[in-house]
Order: C-alpha cells, then structure tokens, then sequence
C-alpha cells in the first residue's frame, strides 16, 4: 500500500513505514529543538505547516540535510530519501487528524458557533466576540481536526498552560479572575472578567490559585454528530489574518 | 647581568597576569582572573564594601548589549580595571570595566559546520600573562593578545564535523591551558587536553574513555566506548598543594539508550582528578553508574577545607545533576557523604560507597517513565557557591521538575545526534519563553543553603520560573544570583532573606561576578542578550 501524505507530495510517494521510519528520525534527531510537538522553536511549528526558510516539502529536507549556517540548526547526514520520510512524517502528523467527524459544512459549522453554540459569548474570531476563552482566529493553523473535536466534547481533556485561568481574593476581599497570561515571584498578569490587562501585585492577595480546568462546558450532548462535524469543519477552516 | 637581563625579560613574557596571581587571585579580590575567581572555584569574592546593609542602594552602572541572540553564559574577567567578556558564540570583547567603553572587539566566524547541543554559546575566557584563550564551538582553541586582541595562536582541538565543540572558558596551570570536549549528543569520545600557553602545542591528553588495555574500558561493552560522550562542558579546578586539576564528565551516549553500553561506563558522570603536569589520573568517583537520564556531571567542582569530624579534611562539594550533593575527600576521592537536594525518584538513595541505589522500574522505555529530576537535573552547569564565611554550601536548584524519558534505537553516524531518545517535560530546557503559566507542581527553582558538614539546609528562596544562574558570595555575606523569569537578586548569605533585586528583562543565564575599579566595587551578570553591571549608589548622584 501506498500512502500519499499531503498534496505537495504529488512527486513522492511513501510507505506507512517509511512514515514511522521518519517519525523515528524525527524523534531521535529534531526533538531537542523542536520538541516532540514540532513547536519548540520559537515561529516554527514543524506539524501545522509553519516554516520561517522552506516553502516545499524538498526545501524543507534539503534544510534537514544542509542545515542552516550561522543557526542551531546543524547538518543531517542523511540520504535525500531519509530527510523525505521526516518530511512525510511531519506531513502524516498534520494529516493525521484521528477525527471522528468528517464530511461537515463549514458554512453550517459557523452558523451553530454563531447560535446554538453560543460560542462568541467567550471566544473571539477576528476582532468578534468575547475574550475569555483562547482566540480561535487562527486555531485551524494552531490545531488537528480531532484535536479541536476533544476540546468541544470534553474540554477538560487536555487544557494547554497558555489557556489557564488565575483566581485570587485580595486582602480586602475582591474576587479577581482572568486568563493567565504570566507570572513571576512578585506579580501576575492577566486578562481580567472585564477584558481589562491587568498585573496584579502578590503581596495584595489573601489567596491565589492556578485554574487548569476548563471553564468551557461540553458539547456532547448539545450538538449532533452532524452539527459536531459543521463547527469542527468551521474551525478547521480558521487560518488568521491572510497577509496580502 | 644575567640575572638582570631575566629580570627586564620576565614581563614581556608574562607581563600581566602570572600564575602566581592567579594562584593567590584572593590577595587581589579587585580582580576577577579565572572562571570561578580562584583555582578553588568557591565563588566567592573577599569584596565587602557592598553589604546587608547597604546593597539597597544598588544601581546600575552601564550595560554591555551584545550584536548576539545566543545566550549570554560567559562570566567576565577583570584585570586592573580592565573586563574582558566573550559574546556568542565566540567573539571577544575587552572593555572599560568601570564604564563598559569597548576597547577592541576580536570577531571569530565559527565554522558552518560547527555543531552544538544545547546552543552557540561560550562560558568564558583564562588569561596568563598578557594571552587571553578561548575554546571555540568548532572546536578550536585561540590565545589571543589581551592588548590589542590580535590573534597569537589557533589550534584544532577536535573536529567539529565529528561533532566536537568547546563551550567552557580554560583553566591555567602553571604554563598550561586545559580545556575538555563537548559534543556528548553527537557520539564523540570526550578528552580533556593541555597546551602550552605560549604555544598551542598539546602538552598532554586524557581521554575521559579509557581506551582498550587501559583500566576502566571494560565498562564499555562491545564498541560504544568509541562513541559513548562523556564531554566536558565546565571550567575545572586546581588544588596546588596536590597538584591535582579536578574535572566534571558529562553524561555517556547516546543518552537515553543504554542498550549498547553495558556497563558502568567510566568516566562519564564522574569527577576525574589529574596530575597538573601529566594528565594522569589519580583517582575518580563516579556519581551516576551506567547512567540513562543524561545526569551528566557538568558542574565546577568546589574545593575547600574545613573541619570534618574531628579533623581538618582537604573535600571537594558537588551538587550534581542527579540530585544528590557529595562532599568528597579531594585528595584520595573517598565518598564522604552524599544527600539529596531536590526531588528524586530514579534511586532510594546512595549506599555506603556512595553509589546509588537503583529504582528497578525507573528507566527510559519505548512508551516513556516519568523521573525526577528531570532530563536537565536538579542543577546544571551553572555555577554554586561555598562561603568560608558562613560556611554554608548555596545551590541553584530546581526542584519538582520532571521529564518522561523514553528510549529510541538509533545507530551512530559521524556528525549526527546520536542520544536514543526524547524527554519531554512541562519545563522548557534550553530556553525561557517570555511568559510562564505554570504551576508549582510542575517545577520552579529555588536557591538552596546547605550545611555541607551536616547536610542539613538552612534556607531557601523560591522562584517562579526555574534558573540557569550561578551563585555568587561574599565576605559580607551577600549572595547574588538570578533566574529565568529576569530576576537578578541580593540575598542575606545566612538566611536567605531578599535584600535587593532588579528585573534585567531577560533569563539570568551566567555565573554573577565581583570587581572593583578605583576603589568602588561592582556585581556583574548577563541576562538575555547583555551584560549589566552594578555599584553603589554615589553620594551626589
């Protein structure tokens, strides 16, 4: 069997072995760096398809092979064929959405985000909506199709450190919550219930503590399998600002 | 005539900064002549006009920025007010250490075939006479004039395309320069070496791999010991009443895949001790046997001497990566006590011999096992510190802090990683990122006081974020260092108490030194990108 991974790989073809061949590469060589997610590299996600030097699959593995001078990222003595199977890889990665909607509409999708969803009334697209969810301007970059299918059904499966929220009563009593923005030894910043950035100072709290639930409820018994597949659909197709 | 005519010749030949200074750079505590301020490697400076008292009025002096965005882990050298600094990956600068004016700036290109683990840095400079040397990341070491920073010699240390880079500032002994090998993650087979000062050439080579016929190379089986890592990342010390230079050996590879080298694989995490003159070893102790988590022994090894039960003992203090502290007898190597300083999970402790004790199901696999500490220790590369004057042992630490390691086959190819895993943990490695989310449960770092004859601790002074600061102590009993959330701190050396701090808006990745210049003493450390430095502030000012 022949396995086809991505539409730039209309000259390559591999194997699903030649794939795990190149996620073991992949793992022994690149994760230091790049972490297992692909991410570790400040502006390049290597599985959403984000590069700062490469624009094709064959310049992202002469880039493997060569390295970059003058960068951490070193040469790879690796065959042609070896750098594509970590290309085919990273490729499976982001094709691999292990999703069990597929085939929804997105223009339908946008209408039930709109509506029954009620989505906007915490997240925001493209200057619209609420903020105290994460931003899902450009989630359909950011995350897998079945990714963003866990996160609607059961959004306390996996919260990332980035969608934390912060609870604090001051001295005199006040509640403060917001989304965790950063934190040091003496202050924390915030995105405050009134979308207000606010850097609360440690000494002024009576107690404080790290939210890592999510506050978002689930939509498994809310949404039909259909209207599932629709909003996964439409936040799949959530790619960010396009830049002319 | 004779006599006289050595007399005119001795200063062009070691003009500035003879051994013998360096030797008893604590009669000189202005100046600052060697990675750790004396071959004891104490961190610890005799300055005392900034005090407990005083440190509030800290202010900033000036701020070297360097054309770099590779982490600032050098620690400066001052000589009679002048500082002398390498921005990465390695060009060196020599400045105005009163006001950071530049005097001249050596640019080095290394080549593009240089190859680094962990990022294009360089932790400092040595100086001997009027020669600065610096190890280089493609595996070269240069002396170059500290007057004009003109090039006098470039030796091949090791080959770069092999793998094999110079990260940590050499050692002067006598008319010697010692520097070690990193490249641990790409297979090589580590060596310390020593070159004549005035002339590059290589005095003498230790492997940090016994070779075949030579004891300890049966640790290795089969042919890993060809490949097995044990690099050098760390500046030595020197005992001189033992003519003994003492070294930290880095993990044994490929790191997470002990499959192939059965065995204890000496010297890899071990302290190695050798003839000054010779290269030979005198003796070793070995931390992590057959080790697996890469608790590579990567850290400066502190040599004091103190009262140990009755009787005055030559030790050596060690906080490894492993998460145990050692107090070792410096002239036989005999384990004297050993006691962990951060969470640990891999052993239920040392036995008698100081070995440790294995936990049977903490191990990397194929589907991962959760350890602590994690794949970057419990400490690092970053310096400690011992007080004579409080007597207390200070380590940057980091605690809570836990990878899941997994093991992955893979075969060695010359000039490509070679590690046989991925640890992944919720505390980023290599870099800070600008914000933290993070929960304490995940890992912080914290500075940490310990009684090294007890064992006990004494205080500690949690951080948010973790640390890949060094300490810095003194005689006033000030401790300074910082951490990755941008901080740089002033403690009370006795309790632990935060006296003064000052948010340089980027990591603390550096050893924090002391210097001072027409009378005023300054603390200086990198943060980020740049080198700031710190003094009192002036009556009038």
């Amino acid at each position: 069997m022949v396995f086809t991974a991505g539409t730039l790989f209309a000259q390559h073809s591999f194997t699903p072995i030649d794939i795990e061949d190149g996620g073991r590469l992949y793992r022994a060589n690149c994760t230091v760096c790049h972490d297992a997610r692909g991410d570790g590299v400040p502006g390049i996600d290597l599985m959403h398809g984000k590069f700062r030097h490469a624009k094709t699959d064959d310049d992202i593995a002469a880039i493997i092979r060569t390295g970059i001078p003058g960068t951490a990222m070193p040469p790879n003595n690796f065959t042609d064929f070896a750098a594509l199977t970590i290309v085919a890889y990273l490729r499976s990665m982001a094709a691999a959405t292990a999703t069990t909607t597929s085939g929804g509409d997105p223009a339908r999708g946008k209408a039930i985000y709109e509506g029954k969803g009620n989505c906007a009334n915490c997240h925001r697209i493209r200057g619209v909506g609420a903020r105290s969810g994460p931003d899902l301007s450009d989630i359909g970059n950011l995350r897998l199709a079945g990714e963003l299918e866990q996160s609607v059904v059961d959004p306390d499966a996996e919260v990332s450190a980035q969608n934390r929220h912060f609870r604090a009563v001051t001295k005199e009593g006040a509640t403060i919550t917001g989304r965790l923005l950063n934190e040091d030894k003496y202050s924390v910043q915030i995105l405050d219930s009134r979308d207000r950035l606010v850097s609360v100072k440690r000494v002024n709290l009576r107690e404080s503590a790290i939210v890592d639930k999510a506050l978002m409820p689930s939509y498994k018994d809310k949404l039909s399998h259909q209207e599932l597949s629709d909003l996964v659909s439409y936040l799949v197709s959530l790619k960010g600002v396009e830049i002319p | 005539m004779k006599c006289l005519l050595l007399a005119l010749l001795a200063p062009v030949l070691w003009g500035q900064v003879s051994f013998d200074r360096i030797l008893n750079a604590n009669k000189e505590p202005q100046n600052w002549l060697t990675y750790s301020g004396t071959t004891l490697s104490q961190r610890h400076s005799l300055l005392t006009q900034i005090t407990p008292a005083n440190v509030k009025n800290l202010e900033l002096q000036w701020i070297f920025q360097a054309q770099s965005l590779e982490k600032f882990e050098a620690t400066p050298l001052v000589v009679d007010g002048v500082l002398y600094t390498v921005q990465a990956p390695n060009d060196v600068v020599a400045m105005d250490a009163e006001t950071g004016r530049v005097f001249w700036v050596y640019p080095y290109a290394p080549s593009p075939e240089a190859r680094t683990c962990c990022g294009r840095v360089n932790r400092g400079l040595a100086i001997l006479g009027d020669m600065l040397f610096m190890g280089t990341i493609d595996g070269h070491l240069v002396a170059l004039d500290s007057k004009s920073g003109h090039p006098i010699w470039n030796v091949t240390v090791a080959n770069t395309e092999a793998g094999y880079s110079l990260m940590h500032a050499p050692l002067v002994v006598k008319d010697k320069v010692i520097v070690g090998t990193a490249g641990g993650e790409f297979g090589i087979r580590g060596f310390l070496a020593a070159y004549d000062a005035r002339t590059g050439k290589q005095a003498w080579k230790f492997y940090t791999i016994p070779g075949p016929g030579e004891p300890g190379h049966e640790t290795w089986s089969g042919d890993s010991w060809m490949h097995g890592g044990a690099s050098v990342w760390v500046t030595g010390s020197y005992d001189p009443q033992l003519n003994l230079t003492y070294w930290g050996v880095g993990n044994p590879g490929p790191d997470w895949n002990s499959d192939t080298r059965q065995g204890a694989n000496l010297y890899s995490d071990s302290v190695v001790a050798l003839d000054a003159d010779t290269g030979k070893l005198k003796w070793y102790f070995q931390f992590s046997p057959h080790d697996d988590f890469d608790y590579d022994s990567v850290q400066v090894p502190v040599l004091a001497d103190m009262e140990w039960k009755g009787k005055l003992r030559r030790v050596m203090l060690w906080a490894n990566r492993n998460g145990f502290y050692y107090v070792l007898d410096r002239t036989t190597g005999e384990f004297l006590q050993g006691k962990p300083f951060a969470k640990v999970t891999w052993t239920t402790g040392l036995d008698d011999s100081g070995k440790p004790v294995r936990v049977p199901a903490a191990n990397p696999t194929r589907e991962g096992s959760l350890v602590y500490p994690g794949v970057q220790g419990a400490t690092n590369w970053f310096s400690p510190s011992y007080s004579p004057h409080t007597g207390l042992f200070y380590i940057d630490t980091w605690e809570n802090y836990s990878s899941v390691f997994n093991k992955l086959p893979g075969d060695y190819v010359e000039g490509r990683r070679y590690t046989g895993g991925a640890p992944r943990s919720p505390v980023p490695s290599l870099r800070g990122t600008q914000t933290i989310n993070r929960t304490e449960e995940e890992g912080y770092g914290v500075v940490r006081a310990f009684d090294p004859k007890t064992g006990a601790r004494k205080w500690e002074f949690k951080m948010t974020d973790v640390t890949g600061s060094g300490v810095l102590t003194t005689t006033s009993d000030l401790l300074f260092a910082g951490g990755r959330e941008g901080y740089f701190w002033a403690l009370d050396a006795r309790t632990g108490a935060e006296l003064w701090r000052e948010s340089l808006g980027g990591p603390v990745d550096s050893g924090p030194m002391t210097y001072e210049v027409n009378g005023r003493q300054y603390v200086a450390v990198s943060a980020g990108n740049s080198l700031f430095t710190f003094a009192l502030r002036q009556a009038g000012n």
